[in-house]
């Protein structure tokens, strides 16, 4: 069975530390909102959300604040048990922002409670009741082949659950939550339950249709079990065991989904859906990127399986857009670089014009969507944001815990199915205003002022447990060696191309010195990601000839990690001078302070823009970087490495 | 499995549905030695026994549970 629905798989899994956290809000005085937001955020099953509800309630008891979420009084009505399905509620509300207090009828009494003006859940005034019903709560008769006979059943199932709606709207004037029905797996005929007037699925059908459009005109809330159900699949959905011995609706794996799309629906009811649909470009809105690959290189076109799966994200976004939401672009990227496809690409459908805010800078993402929240007046809160890159997720969700960042599987084919299903931009109402919101937003494709930079950063770098691997080149990467130094074009110094003998050359030559990087993190290993050859410029100097690196570990501090790699090889050869030059290039203006940055003297700057630096090798110490050193392959330097 | 195996399991299944450290699976041990151990909990640690063990019992079956070592020779059986 597809567990992408059943295990929620657009949010993190749940951390090792729950228990003990959950544990320690005893201890808190409070406001908990943040914290209690925070234990909700990850996906949870049905005994992790037992406990964090029995917390919320507790501390609630207590007469702690649950600032800053936003309280909600949801009564429950339903013909099935629901205690199981009470504390979920709570705790993946909590999750949406909601401090919610569910109001329990006891099991069974749907018509009491409504109809009866001082019923227990009336005189609660609640903000909004769930008239949790399954099918069997409905009066539906076997009617075969009879049209008339069914069309009075059908209304009479109406009818039913507008009287519901009438009393409690008289009584408690709550908002009233309908769920459409899930229809039993079960048939009589076949197919021809769908199309025969009087069987339980042609009721069904009609009644679902039937209530939905009552449901929109009305300015209720319709919840739609029924297409949830169908999502996961009738037959998982029912669990007739489980009816018989416990009377639940629905099978108790999809409690905790069940849970969040009620949560969803009540954070929609206070305003709390995303708003903002941040993009990330490289392998998120294309396969590769930009700006290694070229225009020519990133996967867009149709008839190509990378590129079609992105080209479904790109349509989600559009679709999404055409309804309100707004889109923003966050991405390592030299602007100029980023926007070329947009501008150019002939596969390309996201245009410059659908995107509001375009971030494309070499900065942190924390930082720029702070920014784009501010440029587009709206907080943090309302932004949601897509990327492929573990790493860029992680440092959102930690430094910006307001934003919403689904996670994604490996295989893009799915992440335009798991951005919809992460329910992000739930709405229960739509007005031809929020067609109109995208637009409103003038001068598309702004780029905002970066601010004060978000704080954490380091000690999120820290949290990554990196391990940087220094060799000399050798035949076995040397393939990769190839492959990088002729494809790498944006952190690019002096884009020297080679070829495979030139490369064998550089590795076997003693006068040369050579490195290959790796980079490993908690995510998985990163592989090859840089390449150096320093060669004998004079007696004691080292020309850095080649310096290049992938643009998907930037931000890290790797190249500090590198330089003090080259300095410690440069004494133990005796070198009293590191020499570097920067050969601009349309692609490489990324890295034209490289050297400055790295502490290097600018000795001459051509009319070419080519600019020569020097450095010297005592008493340079470049600042180190929280990553572990391994250095492999080196015949003296190995027992004299520090680890830092 | 042994039985050994099955009551480390139990006891871990016991801790996080009662969220209680201290409970001592016995083979004695049933539903009125435990604050809380209601027939909605009793479902709900029914089916956490299931997920962990990957065993699906029978209506009839858990009908007739009087305590844990019933349980522990139910999951025997299935294993």
């Amino acid at each position: 069975m597809n567990s992408l629905y059943a295990e929620l798989r657009w949010l993190p899994r749940a951390p090792q530390d729950f228990s003990a956290r959950l544990k320690a809000l005893s201890n808190l005085p409070g406001p908990l909102g943040r914290e209690l937001q925070s234990l909700a955020l990850p996906a949870l099953d049905l005994n992790q959300l037992t406990k964090l509800a029995k917390a919320i309630d507790k501390a609630r008891g207590e007469g702690k604040s649950l600032a800053p979420l936003t309280t909600f009084r949801l009564a429950v009505l339903s013909n099935s048990t629901i205690d199981m399905i009470v504390p979920a509620l709570v705790a993946s509300a909590a999750r949406h922002g909601i401090a919610l207090e569910v109001i329990q009828a006891s099991y069974d009494q749907v018509a009491q409670e409504a109809l009866t003006p001082d019923s227990q859940v009336n005189r609660a005034k609640p903000d909004a009741v769930l008239f949790a019903l399954d099918y069997r709560a409905l009066p539906l008769k076997l009617s075969l082949g009879d049209a008339e006979t069914s069309s009075v059943t059908v209304q009479g199932a109406i009818g039913y659950l507008q009287a519901l709606r009438q009393g409690i709207k008289t009584a408690s004037n709550a908002v009233c939550i309908f769920q459409s029905f899930a229809p039993p797996v079960e048939t009589l005929f076949g197919s021809l339950d769908r199309a025969l007037p009087g069987t339980l699925r042609n009721h069904i059908d009609k009644i679902n249709r039937e209530l939905a459009e009552v449901v929109l005109d009305s300015g209720d809330v319709l919840l739609d079990v029924a297409g949830l159900a169908e999502t996961v699949g009738l037959s998982d959905w029912h669990d007739p065991q489980l009816w018989n011995m416990a009377k639940f609706s629905f099978s108790d794996q999809f409690i905790p989904l069940y849970a969040d799309h009620v949560a969803r629906s009540v954070a929609a009811l206070r305003g709390k859906s995303g708003k903002v649909l941040i993009l990330d470009l490289d392998n998120t809105v294309w396969g590769g990127v930009i700006g290694d690959d070229g225009l020519d290189g990133i996967k867009i076109a149709q008839g190509d399986a990378r590129g079609e799966a992105h080209l479904a994200v790109q349509r989600l976004a559009l679709d999404l857009r055409q309804r309100g939401i707004v889109l923003a672009v966050c991405s390592k990227n030299t602007d100029e670089v980023a926007r070329e496809p947009f501008e150019k690409h002939p596969e390309m459908l996201l245009k410059l014009d659908h995107i509001a805010v375009f971030q494309a800078n070499w900065n942190d993402k924390a930082t720029n969507i702070r920014a784009i929240a501010e440029e587009l007046s709206l907080g943090v809160d309302a932004m949601v944001f897509l990327d492929d890159n573990p790493v860029e997720r992680g440092l959102v969700r930690r430094l910006l815990p307001e934003v919403a960042v689904p996670e994604l599987p490996e295989e893009p084919s799915y992440y335009a199915r798991i951005l919809a299903a992460g329910g992000y931009f739930e709405a229960v109402a739509f007005a031809s205003e929020d067609l109109k919101r995208a637009g409103f937003y003038l001068d598309n494709a702004k780029r905002a002022n970066l601010q004060k930079q978000v704080g954490g950063l380091d000690a999120y770098l820290a949290s990554l447990d990196m391990t940087i691997t220094f060799q000399p080149f050798d035949a076995t990467g040397r393939a990769r060696i190839v492959q990088l130094i002729n494809k790498s074009n944006q952190f690019n110094l002096t884009t020297r191309r080679y070829t495979d003998p030139e490369v064998t050359e550089a590795e076997t030559d003693p006068e040369v010195f050579t490195l290959q990087v790796r980079l490993a993190d908690i995510f998985g290993d990163n592989g090859m990601i840089g390449s150096i050859i320093c060669r004998p410029d004079g007696a004691g100097v080292w020309e850095i000839d080649t310096w290049l690196m992938s643009c998907r570990v930037l931000g890290r501090r790797v190249e500090n990690m590198v330089l003090r790699e080259i300095l410690a090889h440069a004494r133990v050869a005796s070198i009293r001078k590191l020499i570097g030059i920067y050969r601009p290039t349309d692609r490489n203006k990324l890295v034209i302070d490289h050297y400055c940055k790295l502490g290097f003297t600018k000795l001459e700057e051509q009319e070419s823009g080519l600019t020569r630096w020097e450095l010297m090798v005592e008493g340079a110490s470049p600042e180190s970087a929280p990553m572990k050193v391994v250095s492999n392959g080196f015949s003296v330097l190995q027992s004299e490495r520090a680890i830092v | 499995m042994d039985d050994a195996q099955i009551y480390a399991g139990l006891a871990k299944v016991f801790q996080d549905v009662f969220d209680e450290d201290s409970i001592v699976v016995t083979p004695e041990l049933s539903a009125k030695d435990v604050d809380g151990w209601d027939s909605l909990t009793h479902i709900r640690l029914i089916l956490t026994i299931e997920k962990a063990f990957k065993v699906k019992f029978s209506t009839s079956e858990i009908g007739k549970l009087q305590n844990v070592g019933d349980l522990v020779a139910l999951i025997k059986a299935r294993s």
